[in-house]
């Protein structure tokens, strides 16, 4: 697969570079918006990102890894970010994760997201989404559910299916 | 002075400044130290707790502090508890004890005053007054509590990891540790046997993070290469792309690392280092010179490192050198004498060929030397060339050179065969002629030490047109299987002798391990070779050669074996 950034994208982020006193400023800024295109942060993301701002790939990559924002890879059709921070965990989140993954074949010990090979779902465990009193919580691409019993996780998993 | 002042005609060159020092005590001795000391680039920079406790003797134990690498201050080993001078905030001067001796003001936690608050002694500078305190309980509790969350993820696989026997890591448990840990969870798995490069593996589980490696990658060698991915526990040390990490200076990062987690691949799982005899010796793959430590055991070398010398070479050396051992082992070695093909003794061979040369008629022979040779080896095939009014020369061995230590000179001793006066200012230039002389049958004999003349100019067409061909060399090659006379030699590292750099470092190789069957230090036969033909005599050891040489060679005037030392000397070139 050929890496292309489109020329408007560019444009756009050369522009971007001119707002920073150094170059390595704009890290942040080109990787969100590559991310944003792109859906993910390829190694050839990575590698036109240093190219852009005279770094080497390494600095790129240390970046990318260092923030659980940034994907590596594609995320599925059903991204279900579960939440770990203490409020959930006391109501059970680390179980609702575990039936996640048990259902869907991933391993619930995993350090960082799992996407079934399918390409449908993309099971995480974050940090606070900021609804600590509903927990437990789990954000589904872009829609909070709250207070997540098992058989609602299961709804969850059938939307997903459809989609 | 006791000698009249007499004014001088022109300002002499300035007397260095004194050094400036401070006082500071350290485990409660008081000591002068210097105000400055070199930073990693040579820059003089205030004196450190860890360099101001060195002075006193005192090492403090630490992993990421490294004398020749930027300060990063990461790893917490050197953390100190100590004091400095309680300043009276009106006058600026100490306040005093009511015995005289000024108050100090022991560094404690902000909000716990009973608490010592311990500072990083490679990245916190010294005050005058200021005591370290670098053996207390407190510094004591300091160095068990980061030794125990250094091994948090640690494997603990000692047994199979070949850093043991110079692992910091295990060094500093043993003395600083304790036996237990209080972490009873489950330990963070990280990648094992990482393919960094192709001559590095890496497991990130036994890293503690020091970043080292990726400080000398960027900083010295100039590759930014490795960095630490991830975060927190899970962080990582990694390149961007494995396999790629393979600039010519990566396994200096193995040297670098205190733990195990950096291995040379040609290194690994070969050897337990409290096996090795290491013995101190000189690269020989350029004329750069860098020092280096042999490690053999039972006659047969497994690594070679590089022996810091600050003249040189540092604390570093290049891959190619470092790995350029293998052929000192080849079974292929020439290991017997040969003389017209039949084998025979050293004393039959080199009474002929004495007696030989003693004949021949001044002019008819010639002699090429290797430039490879140690300078004594050069000195007497100088002295029996002189006997012999025959021409000499080396051949020029030329490469790249780069930014660090490699130098464009791939011979080790081109500096000795001009001061010996084997060669001229360019090596090389007598060849053609010699080649001439072969074909005009004014020279019939042709002396070879170190080198294939087939490959520079003289075929074997010309060489079967010799009355004698003297051929010493180590391994076989297309003059050696010509030659009247073999003489088996010795490697670098299975004798003694001096080499001079490119920079005019005279330095000293010595003797690791032993030269396979019949083959023998060239100088020890040439010694005997030029006692027959030219009747001189008198250094039949290594010591007594050199001394001789010296006395005999202008550049070398004043120098004694005794006086070379590890790190050698610079003479005039």
């Amino acid at each position: 697969m050929s890496f292309s950034v489109p020329s408007s994208l560019e444009a756009e982020l050369d522009e971007l570079t001119t707002h920073y006193p150094v170059k390595r400023s704009a890290s942040l800024m080109f990787l969100h918006a590559l991310q944003e295109h792109f859906g993910y942060i390829s190694k050839e993301a990575m590698e036109w990102t240093a190219a852009k701002l005279e770094l080497q790939p390494i600095n790129v990559f240390e970046l990318v890894t260092f923030y659980p924002m940034f994907r590596q890879e594609p995320l599925g059709k059903t991204h279900i970010k579960v939440c770990r921070t203490l409020s959930c965990a006391l109501q059970g989140s680390a179980e609702l994760r575990e039936q996640f993954c048990n259902r869907l074949g991933l391993d619930s010990h995993a350090h960082t997201a799992q996407t079934t090979p399918d390409g449908k779902f993309t099971v995480e465990f974050v940090e606070c989404l900021a609804s600590c009193g509903t927990a437990p919580v789990v954000l589904v691409n872009e829609s909070l559910h709250q207070t997540v019993s098992p058989a609602a996780a299961e709804e969850i998993l059938r939307k997903g299916n459809l989609a | 002075m006791s000698a009249p002042a007499i004014p001088a005609p022109a300002p002499a060159a300035p007397a260095p400044p004194p050094v400036e020092t401070l006082t500071v005590k350290v485990n409660g001795k008081t000591l002068q130290v210097p105000k400055t000391h070199p930073d990693w680039q040579g820059k003089p920079q205030p004196t450190t707790m860890l360099q101001a406790a060195r002075c006193g003797g005192v090492d403090i134990p630490h992993y990421c502090y490294h004398d020749k690498l930027p300060i990063a201050g990461n790893c917490r080993m050197c953390l100190v508890e100590f004091g400095t001078l309680m300043m009276d905030p009106a006058t600026r001067k100490p306040i005093l004890n009511e015995d005289g001796t000024p108050k100090i003001s022991k560094s404690v936690l902000p909000y716990e005053p009973g608490t010592p608050r311990g500072a990083i002694s490679c990245a916190t500078p010294i005050s005058p007054g200021m005591e370290i305190y670098a053996d207390s309980p407190a510094t004591k509790q300091m160095r068990e509590s980061v030794l125990e969350s250094l091994l948090i993820n640690h494997p603990l696989d000692c047994t199979i990891c070949d850093q043991a026997g110079e692992c910091k890591l295990q060094e500093y448990s043993v003395e600083h540790g304790q036996a237990g840990s209080h972490f009873v969870e489950a330990k963070v798995h990280k990648p094992k046997a990482v393919d960094l490069g192709p001559r590095i593996v890496l497991d990130d589980e036994r890293c503690i993070l020091c970043t080292r490696c990726i400080r000398f990658t960027k900083d010295i060698a100039g590759d930014d290469a490795l960095g630490i991915v991830n975060r927190g526990s899970y962080n990582t040390i990694s390149a961007f792309q494995t396999g790629k990490f393979d600039n010519n200076y990566t396994l200096n990062t193995v040297d670098l690392c205190p733990v195990g987690a950096l291995t040379s691949k040609d290194f690994r799982f070969k050897m337990r280092v409290w096996f090795l005899k290491e013995t101190k010796s000189l690269c020989t793959g350029c004329g750069t010179g860098c020092n280096i430590t042999v490690g053999s055991r039972e006659g047969i070398i497994h690594r070679y490192e590089p022996r810091e010398n600050d003249a040189v070479n540092g604390p570093w050396m290049c891959d190619t050198g470092r790995l350029n051992y293998k052929w000192i082992g080849r079974p292929d070695r020439l290991t017997e004498v040969r003389v017209n093909g039949q084998k025979v003794t050293w004393a039959t061979a080199v009474k002929d060929i004495g007696s030989r040369l003693i004949r021949a008629s001044s002019g008819s022979v010639a002699l090429i030397a290797s430039a490879r040779q140690t300078t004594e080896e050069l000195f007497l095939l100088k002295s029996l060339a002189t006997r012999l009014g025959a021409v000499t020369d080396s051949v020029p061995r030329e490469g790249e050179a780069d930014h660090l230590l490699v130098n464009a000179d791939r011979n080790p001793n081109t500096n000795g065969t001009r001061l010996t006066g084997i060669a001229f200012t360019e090596a090389g230039m007598q060849l053609p002629l010699i080649a001439a002389g072969i074909e005009a049958g004014t020279i019939r004999t042709l002396i070879v030490f170190g080198e294939d003349v087939t490959k520079h100019g003289i075929g074997p067409e010309l060489l079967a047109k010799l009355e004698m061909l003297v051929v010493s060399d180590i391994l076989p090659n297309a003059t050696t299987a010509v030659a009247t006379h073999l003489l088996p030699g010795a490697s670098h590292a299975e004798k003694r002798g001096t080499f001079i750099s490119v920079k005019g470092r005279l330095q000293k190789l010595t003797k690791a391990v032993e030269s396979p069957g019949d083959a023998r230090a060239e100088w020890e036969f040439l010694h005997e070779l030029v006692h027959d033909v030219t009747g001189r005599n008198g250094f039949t050891s290594i010591e007594g050669l050199f001394n001789l040489m010296a006395r005999e060679t202008p550049a070398f005037a004043g120098l004694e074996w005794a006086n070379i030392g590890d790190k050698g000397v610079d003479v005039k070139i």
